[in-house]
């Protein structure tokens, strides 16, 4: 099949959906590739690099679009974009077919195919081809460096010749993947970082990055994110409040704070309202990724970066990711690739569209002519529901006394019956054997007593020692020969004398091995 | 006099015998208590050539020095990876022994009866005590010739057991060293009939017990004897790889017990003693192993894992290749490194690489710990050994339930050459051949990386879902070459 990518026409986009990498990885499934050009150019992949991957350059979109089965792009399809499609042709972007209605109708009408990279399901087997993840995640680390870019001092505290300066301290609210690049990013430039999400089983995550959790001291049921596929949920008017009222505590402390909060096909919910904004010290920056969907703050304006009254920056980018293009370009590409991967099966260049498959069956928003969205709920759960862990109760004084007595009973009665039953057949040994053989059952019975109660305290490590060295002395042997070499016939003295070099041979290698083992373990 | 000096030294010697035993809790008191095994064991034995047994102490000590340097020789010569195999090669000469001396007990026994009955038509007791004395039959002889019928059955019993468990010692433990020194496939085979042979043996053997207390002959301890190398050899065989170290441990406890049992017949108080104290040394090893694996002792013996209670578990994912460079670089971000080292390591020779990256990761100021189970290697604490040998320092091997809780906090695991005590299944999967069995849940750690030949699964042919989890990588290759890759890359 033919794979063509054509350049971005969106305003300001930089990125591309075919790299020169990704091409070669492409044409190993057995696929041609095509490339609009210059489509590279921004992202810093040449034409003349894509003319070294194998990559046909083709002068206009048009012809690519004419010349090609599988088109692959990173944003929508603008409406003259839709009008090339072709039936039986194949387009694979971000599509967002929720809020593009329109696209998605003009899109079916071509009886093209779409898949659309924003909608791969959320299961393990395909986060490879998770665009929207890889895409946060640059946009997450993206918002630490436009932070830096806007804030006046180091991230890191220091203490110089030159005077003491103090570590900038970075909130960053929403802890999903863009959140948790944030707060990596953050971290590792040394500044204090603390980071907030509704979702109180993201606090590991974050303290795992070495932000602090902020703790919201608030009783209701907790969200479960696996519920929402792993996102958070609209939350309760008095969570809602008492969250604002903690960051209202947070914002004079705060220099860069960096929100990320996104509930699906929602608007951003406004965490940081216009009053928290002026209550922050001048010079201090806000970075709102949730710009695209409104912005988490009040005061956001998407696309630009404003400064307040009081000496605020705002900075409302959308366009993260298209800004560090060449990043983005190439785990996108990837991402692409993945996808084409799965459609491919056989890596023979022969496309086969699983309808069945729960990951190609989500992403699929147009399929023959027809509109496939939204899909049908995935076969496999996204993540495996929580389980309400139950705390075990906590016992009374009383109740443990009670146990403990119980468990001391047990044991007790246990030994007691062990050692009647044992005592028993003692006894009934004592009955029919003579009393000769009866002295040495006791040695017997109190050695593999003994035995017991020392094997049991040998270290684990020992474990090999202590067969050498069993295995040395089990030539104790040796005394019965020793004992029958000096009497009787020939026979015996020849049997005797070889069990004798045996034993010889046991108890010296064995004691010898022990001795070699052990020397070896050292202390550090 | 000499029975009186002899008994003394033998209670010495049993005490030091158990010192020697208990000293094995600590590495550093282990090294003070091999000391006292060797001087407890030369007591006895210059007790006994001196004393009861000093008949022919010429060839005694000839054939304790013959002994003594081949024993020398081989235990200086031998690898620590082979030590499985010497201990089960050593287990087979102690069942010979006992077989031996058995034998020669009853020759004895017929003839001091032989002697007593030519005796008996013209003396009294006294003098058919004095009269065997003035032939020259002294120790074991004089013994036997005072002892009243009832107790000369009971010899016979003792006698027989001896015997049969030292037969079967001998030929499973010659199974068991041919398996781990690779001379015999390590796979279980059994002959057609199975364990019915083993049973009918058994049976057998219990007849013929039975024949001989009734004055049958030296043709039903001969025919108990082939009878028992049978079973031995057969049972042995009948039990894969992976179970081996249950198997020296049990082969281990058999040599005790037939040092008892012979005790027993001779009327020996010290071999009674030792044969106890190893007898349940193999016997208390034995039960940690089965533990570890979560079968029962009876499983183990009768061969191959148990029944699956249904289909197993559908893995899903992909196992996912990395190479040298991308585990070297994970190791030098990591804080906190775990390397869970298995039969694999011992096999590729791979401890001495392992060891000096554990040196340069801990020059970084790194954590490295150990984790072995249980159950790695083909002997009880095999891998403490290798590692030992290696220069890795003990207080950072650690064992299961001691590391088990840490994995969550661990940046990198590196999985050398185990795979069944690694499988999460074992808890996920219930209707896993090895579903709870204790494991190292090394999936709880950041990142796995699993060096491996290839593809294939471990002894048991149970798929491991941990090779497909999202955290673990495989880094394909002979173990000792991957880790010798990584090395000049840690800095």
């Amino acid at each position: 099949m033919k794979v063509g990518a054509p350049k971005e026409i969106f305003e300001g986009e930089a990125r591309v959906a075919m790299t020169p990498d990704s091409a070669l990885q492409l044409q190993k499934l057995g696929h041609e590739c095509f490339i609009e050009t210059g489509a590279g150019l921004k992202a810093g992949f040449t034409d003349a690099a894509y003319e070294a991957a194998n990559v046909t350059v083709i002068k206009t979109a048009a012809a690519l679009f004419k010349e090609v089965d599988f088109i692959v792009k990173v944003r929508p399809p603008t409406d003259a974009e839709v009008k090339r499609l072709k039936p039986g042709q194949t387009l694979i972007s971000f599509f967002y077919p929720a809020q593009n209605e329109k696209l998605l109708k003009a899109a079916e009408k071509t009886g093209a195919n779409v898949i659309a990279m924003d909608m791969v399901p959320r299961i393990s087997r395909a986060q490879k081809m998770d665009a929207l993840s890889s895409m946060a995640n640059i946009a997450g680390y993206r918002a630490v460096m436009e932070a830096g870019n806007n804030f006046g001092r180091f991230f890191t505290g220091q203490v110089t010749a030159a005077g003491k300066v103090p570590p900038a301290k970075v909130l960053v609210v929403g802890a999903g993947v863009a959140g948790l690049a944030a707060i990596g990013a953050s971290t590792s430039l040394g500044a204090m970082t603390f980071a907030f999400d509704v979702r109180p089983e993201v606090a590991e995550q974050i303290e795992s990055m070495g932000a602090e959790f902020v703790y919201l001291d608030f009783k209701e049921a907790a969200q479960d994110g696996a519920a929402t596929g792993g996102y958070a949920a609209p939350s309760s008017p008095e969570f809602r409040e008492a969250q604002l009222k903690k960051f209202r505590e947070l914002a004079p402390d705060m220099d860069i704070v960096i929100t990320t909060a996104l509930i699906p096909g929602r608007d951003a919910p406004v965490l940081w309202t216009k009053d928290m904004v002026e209550a922050m010290k001048p010079g201090s920056v806000i970075v709102d990724l949730a710009a695209e969907r409104g912005g988490n703050c009040e005061l956001t304006k998407p696309d630009e970066k404003i400064v307040t009254d009081n000496g605020v920056t705002i900075v409302g980018y959308t366009d993260f990711p298209s800004r560090m293009a060449s990043q983005s370009s190439s785990l996108y590409s990837t991402n692409i690739r993945h996808m084409m991967t799965d459609l491919t099966p056989k890596k023979d260049g022969v496309i086969v569209h699983n309808m069945e498959d729960d990951v190609i069956r989500g992403a699929t928003v147009a399929y023959q002519g027809e509109i496939t969205f939204p899909p049908p709920p995935p076969k496999i759960a996204a993540i495996a529901a929580k389980k309400p862990t139950e705390k075990p109760k906590e016992l009374t004084p009383e109740e443990r006394r009670f146990a403990e007595v119980a468990a001391f009973k047990a044991q007790t009665k246990n030994q007691v019956t062990l050692l009647g039953v044992g005592a028993v057949l003692l006894l009934g040994v004592g009955l029919i054997a003579p009393a000769s053989f009866m002295q040495h059952f006791i040695v017997f019975v109190l050695s593999c007593f003994i035995g017991f109660q020392v094997i049991w305290n040998v270290a684990h490590s020992l474990h090999t020692p202590l067969m050498a060295v069993t295995n040395a002395i089990s030539s104790i042997i040796i005394l019965g020969a020793l004992l029958q070499i000096g009497s009787g016939s020939w026979l015996v003295i020849v049997l005797a004398a070889l069990s004798v070099f045996m034993a010889g041979i046991n108890i010296f290698g064995g004691f010898m091995v022990t001795r070699r083992m052990l020397a070896m373990f050292q202390k550090s | 006099m000499e029975t009186g000096f002899s008994t003394a030294a033998y209670v010495v010697s049993a005490v030091l015998f158990i010192l020697s035993l208990g000293g094995l809790s600590g590495q550093e008191s282990a090294k003070r208590a091999v000391w006292y095994g060797i001087v407890g064991m030369a007591l006895a034995v210059v007790a006994t050539l001196i004393g009861p047994g000093s008949g022919l102490w010429l060839i005694s000590v000839v054939m304790i020095a013959a002994g003594g340097i081949i024993g020398w020789f081989v235990a200086n010569r031998v690898q620590m990876t082979e030590m499985p195999q010497l201990v089960a090669a050593m287990h087979s000469l102690v069942g010979l022994a006992a077989v031996f001396v058995g034998y020669n007990a009853y020759l004895e026994m017929a003839n001091v009866m032989a002697l007593k009955a030519s005796l008996s038509g013209t003396l009294n007791e006294a003098g058919i005590a004095a009269a065997l004395h003035e032939r020259g039959l002294r120790g074991f002889a004089a013994l036997l010739a005072h002892k009243t019928p009832v107790e000369l059955s009971i010899l016979r019993v003792e006698l027989f057991l001896g015997v049969f468990i030292g037969a079967v010692t001998f030929t499973g433990s010659v199974v068991a060293f041919g398996k781990l020194a690779g001379k015999l496939s390590s796979k279980a085979e059994k002959l057609p009939g199975g364990h019915m042979l083993n049973a009918g043996a058994a049976i057998g053997s219990v007849l013929l017990l039975i024949a001989f207390l009734n004055g049958a002959g030296v043709w039903a301890l001969l025919l108990m004897t082939l009878l028992a190398f049978f079973i031995g050899y057969h049972l042995i065989m009948g039990i894969g790889g992976a179970d081996m170290p249950v198997v020296v441990s049990m082969l281990n406890s058999y040599s005790g017990w037939a040092a008892a049992a012979i005790g027993f017949s001779l009327g020996n108080d010290l071999l009674i003693v030792t044969g106890a104290l190893v007898g349940s040394s193999g016997a208390i090893l034995s039960y940690i192993m089965c533990k570890a694996m979560n079968r029962s002792f009876v499983s183990v013996i009768l061969g191959g894992f148990g029944n699956t209670t249904g289909p197993a578990m559908e893995v899903e994912g992909e196992q996912i290749a990395i190479d040298a460079d991308g585990v070297a670089a994970a190791l030098n971000e990591a804080d906190s490194v775990v390397i869970v080292p298995g039969y694999g390591m011992a096999v590729a020779q791979a401890q001495q690489a392992v060891s000096e990256l554990t040196r340069k990761l801990r020059a970084q100021g790194k954590t490295v710990r150990f984790a072995i189970h249980p159950v790695a290697g083909r002997l009880p604490g095999h891998m403490n050994v290798l590692l030992a040998e290696a220069k890795v320092p003990y207080d950072i091997v650690l064992e299961m339930d001691e590391i088990n809780d840490d994995f969550p906090e661990t940046d990198v695991v590196i999985v050398i050459g185990s795979n069944d005590i690694v499988n999460p299944a074992a808890q996920e999967d219930p209707n896993s051949p090895i579903a709870g069995m204790p494991v190292l849940e090394v999936w709880k750690a950041k990142q796995v990386f699993v060096s491996k030949r290839g593809q294939g699964t471990g002894y048991s042919g149970i798929e491991n879902p941990l090779f497909y989890k999202e955290n673990t990588r495989m880094f394909y290759g002979d173990a000792k070459e991957s880790v010798n890759t990584l090395l000049p890359m840690i800095d």
